[in-house]
């Protein structure tokens, strides 16, 4: 029971990473009905920009907490300000010129614009992966492991923590913003009907570019998340992270803001039982699975809407 | 409110160029300006090292460029036209330059060992004909998608899962079974095209980019089981001493019974490489045969009429599962042969070799090429995988500048450098004028 409820712990803080990374990909499909195949490596560059304002600033574990926190927010703010100069960047280069063009032309240079930015990467930063020394070291022991000190000791860290209530909290500002705001309003007009939008003097190709604006500055909170848990990052993180993110937007429903956070917490949930009962290597085989048999059994997910096809 | 005065030309230039300017620099002051390393000896220390100086030439390259492209061309009332497309046949090749190019690389593949060999001699003339291998390999590779993405419109990310089913069939079938080459050739072509079936039954009926992901997902799949059951496959260190192809029976090996002395020749390991060459040759021209006989049967034809509009297929009364998957198997039983040639040639295989990034080089080829069309992937596959060679130097911008040129390209010319996407068959001549740029794709 121990082992299970740390599996949990750990199962939702991955949960939130892979959440924040999907509403990326959710809200592109939403809007142009593409994969936005490069938004792994938009979150990889995040973490790698995060990583460097924390060097930068010089912050440690020495740093007194109350001026941690606040190091730590200002490189959030920085890292989602750079981050979604880059997904600008992409979107404005590789997706926007396709517009109207075959399905498939956006997905191919999607896939291109992946490459560059891993190699660029690469060739910018090294191909040695980089550790981070832990900045919060501290944890809540949820159990004593028993009178005798054989059981199983829970551990919440106080990252998790971190991880978890940003998350919350980040979702319930981005739930407001695309419901009570006059952008959240163009961006679901978009989603309906592009043509219609831009008749009612929607700007489409500005709530399409901060469409994916929005969606680099989660993922790259989502880098800088992964950073502090996991304290190494390198140039090929976005891939797998990507790819994951993508299956918990599709499981959750792709289209649907709530669906990509739930799809996220499962997938993280699965991959941590998944890992903690049967074996670490399978771990992505068990993601990657989840993703065919959505796809191929349920292609609406679990909160999405079932597509018609038209003519 | 006032009508908003039209700047200059230069002045709205400038701007623009400035905007561009300060973009670069966001993207570039981080990323570039500051590289984050590793401190050896220190423990596992970070570091930064600062290249500000980076940061402002690629800020002054793109304000010059974006500033000389605005002055001249962008913001011109009259831009000059330049005739870049005086420069390319209209409509791709024309029939007649097609043929020509055709049978002149035809021609030069055919010589080209001997060619090598007289000019080079067999030890300078080796790594010529092993690049030239490699390109025949991708080529091949290449006709094999094709028939996927470019013939029936189904996006495959996972190729090179069957090019790996098809070198470990090979690779396992000689090492269990001591099964030589020539029986293991179909035997991989067979074995791919069943997994090819078996993973495309159930995915065959999703839209395109669902596809193209679910692909992909099965072919990391393959990748990690491969990498995992160390048992059977190796893991990681792979599978080597894997059998060489022999030649009707005759080894390629110094002494008696051995290919030199049955022609009574010297022996030379060169001998080797031109019998793999002409193998991949054939092999390669085989599924170009096949692949073009196909186009001209019902099933090839169904295939074209399947990308152009899913929808109007199965109104039409064609079984699109099964059109969809016998693209799908001879697609994978191709990469299945040439999986297995590459175990032969290599001697050695490791899950190293079937990553994701292959099937994105193969699926750049065909794209690049032209989706569909058979002389574009010989060029694509000369151009890049050569290319990729002629610039081993600058290793780490090899795959930077690739991304790049996919997303370029892709951008310039959405249908493919030499591209012929028109349907060997349509109604009129006014049908045909409707070229498939303005088809809207089908929900393939």
């Amino acid at each position: 029971m121990d082992y299970f409820l740390q599996q949990l712990i750990n199962g939702v803080t991955l949960g939130s990473i892979y959440g924040l990374i999907a509403i990326g990909y959710t809200m592109v499909y939403g809007i142009i009905g593409m994969i936005n195949f490069a938004h792994g490596d938009i979150f990889m560059v995040g973490s790698f920009v995060a990583l460097i304002l924390i060097v930068a600033l010089g912050i440690t574990a020495a740093t007194p907490v109350l001026l941690l926190i606040l190091a730590l927010a200002l490189v959030l703010v920085v890292a989602m300000a750079l981050t979604a100069v880059w997904g600008w960047t992409v979107e404005r280069i590789a997706y926007r010129p396709l517009r109207g063009s075959f399905r498939l032309a956006p997905l191919i240079t999607a896939i291109g614009a992946s490459i560059a930015l891993q190699n660029f990467v690469q060739v910018s930063q090294g191909a040695k992966n980089k550790p981070l020394q832990p900045l919060f070291s501290g944890s809540f022991q949820l159990t004593d492991g028993g009178a005798d000190g054989s059981g199983f000791i829970v551990n919440l860290s106080y990252i998790q923590i971190l991880i978890v209530v940003t998350t919350v909290i980040l979702m319930g500002g981005f739930t407001y913003l695309i419901n009570n705001t006059n952008l959240g309003r163009s961006q679901r007009a978009c989603e309906q009907d592009r043509k219609m939008a831009s008749l009612l003097g929607v700007n489409v190709d500005r709530t399409i570019s901060l469409t994916f604006v929005m969606g680099a500055s989660l993922a790259s909170v989502a880098g800088l998340m992964f950073l502090l848990y996991y304290g190494v990052v390198d140039f090929y993180i976005g891939f797998l992270a990507g790819v994951k993110a993508f299956t918990a937007a599709v499981l959750g429903g792709i289209g649907s803001l709530p669906g990509a956070m739930l799809g996220g917490l499962l997938i993280g949930l699965i991959e941590t039982f998944w890992s903690g009962y049967f074996s670490v290597e399978y771990k992505d085989v068990a993601a990657f699975s989840i993703l065919a048999i959505v796809l191929i059994f349920m292609p609406e997910g679990l909160l999405g809407q079932p597509e018609v096809e038209k003519v | 409110m006032q009508a908003r005065q039209k700047d200059s030309l230069l002045v709205a230039s400038v701007k623009d160029s400035l905007g561009a300017a300060v973009i670069t620099f966001a993207l570039a002051c981080v990323m570039v300006g500051l590289r984050v390393d590793v401190a050896s000896g220190r423990g596992a220390e970070l570091f930064l090292e600062h290249r500000w100086l980076a940061v402002a030439v690629a800020v002054l390259i793109v304000f010059a460029g974006r500033l000389a492209m605005n002055i001249f061309f962008w913001k011109r009332e009259d831009p000059p036209s330049l005739n870049l497309s005086g420069l390319m046949p209209k409509g791709g090749l024309g029939a007649n330059s097609s043929n020509i190019i055709k049978y002149g690389l035809l021609g030069l593949a055919v010589v080209l060992p001997f060619v090598l060999m007289f000019w080079l001699g067999a030890r300078g003339s080796r790594q010529y004909i092993d690049l030239a291998i490699l390109v025949l390999t991708y080529v091949m590779l290449g006709w094999g998608l094709n028939i996927v993405v470019g013939l029936a419109g189904l996006l495959d990310l996972g190729y090179v899962a069957f090019y790996a089913v098809g070198a470990y069939s090979y690779a396992l079938l000689a090492h269990y079974f001591g099964f030589s080459f020539w029986l293991c050739l179909p035997l991989a072509g067979i074995l791919a095209a069943f997994w090819g079936i078996i993973l495309g039954f159930p995915v065959l009926r999703l839209r395109g980019d669902y596809l193209a992901i679910v692909t992909l997902a099965f072919g990391e799949i393959i990748r990690v089981v491969l990498l995992n059951w160390y048992q059977f496959t190796g893991g990681p260190d792979g599978l080597s001493g894997i059998p060489r192809p022999s030649f009707f029976g005759l080894e390629f090996s110094r002494g008696e019974g051995g290919f030199a002395s049955f022609f009574g020749l010297d022996y030379s390991s060169i001998h080797r490489i031109i019998f793999l060459y002409y193998l991949i040759f054939a092999m390669a021209l085989f599924t170009n045969f096949v692949t073009m006989r196909l186009r001209r049967m019902p099933i090839g034809r169904a295939w074209e009429a399947l990308r152009e509009d899913e929808i109007a297929c199965r109104a039409l009364g064609i079984n699109t599962t099964n059109t969809k998957l016998t693209a799908f198997a001879l697609g994978a039983m191709f990469a299945g042969f040439a999986g297995s040639f590459f175990a032969t040639r290599q001697g050695f295989i490791s899950p190293e070799s079937f990553t994701f990034l292959e099937s994105a080089i193969i699926l750049a080829i065909v794209v690049l090429g032209g989706l569909g069309s058979q002389i574009g992937v010989v060029i694509a596959a000369i151009v890049m995988i050569g290319g990729f060679e002629f610039f081993r130097e600058f290793e780490e911008y090899r795959m930077l500048v690739f991304g790049m040129i996919m997303v370029v390209i892709m951008v310039w010319k959405p249908r493919g450098l030499i591209s012929s996407r028109t349907p060997s068959v349509a109604l009129s001549k006014n049908a045909k004028g409707i070229s498939a740029d303005l088809v809207q794709e089908g929900h393939g």
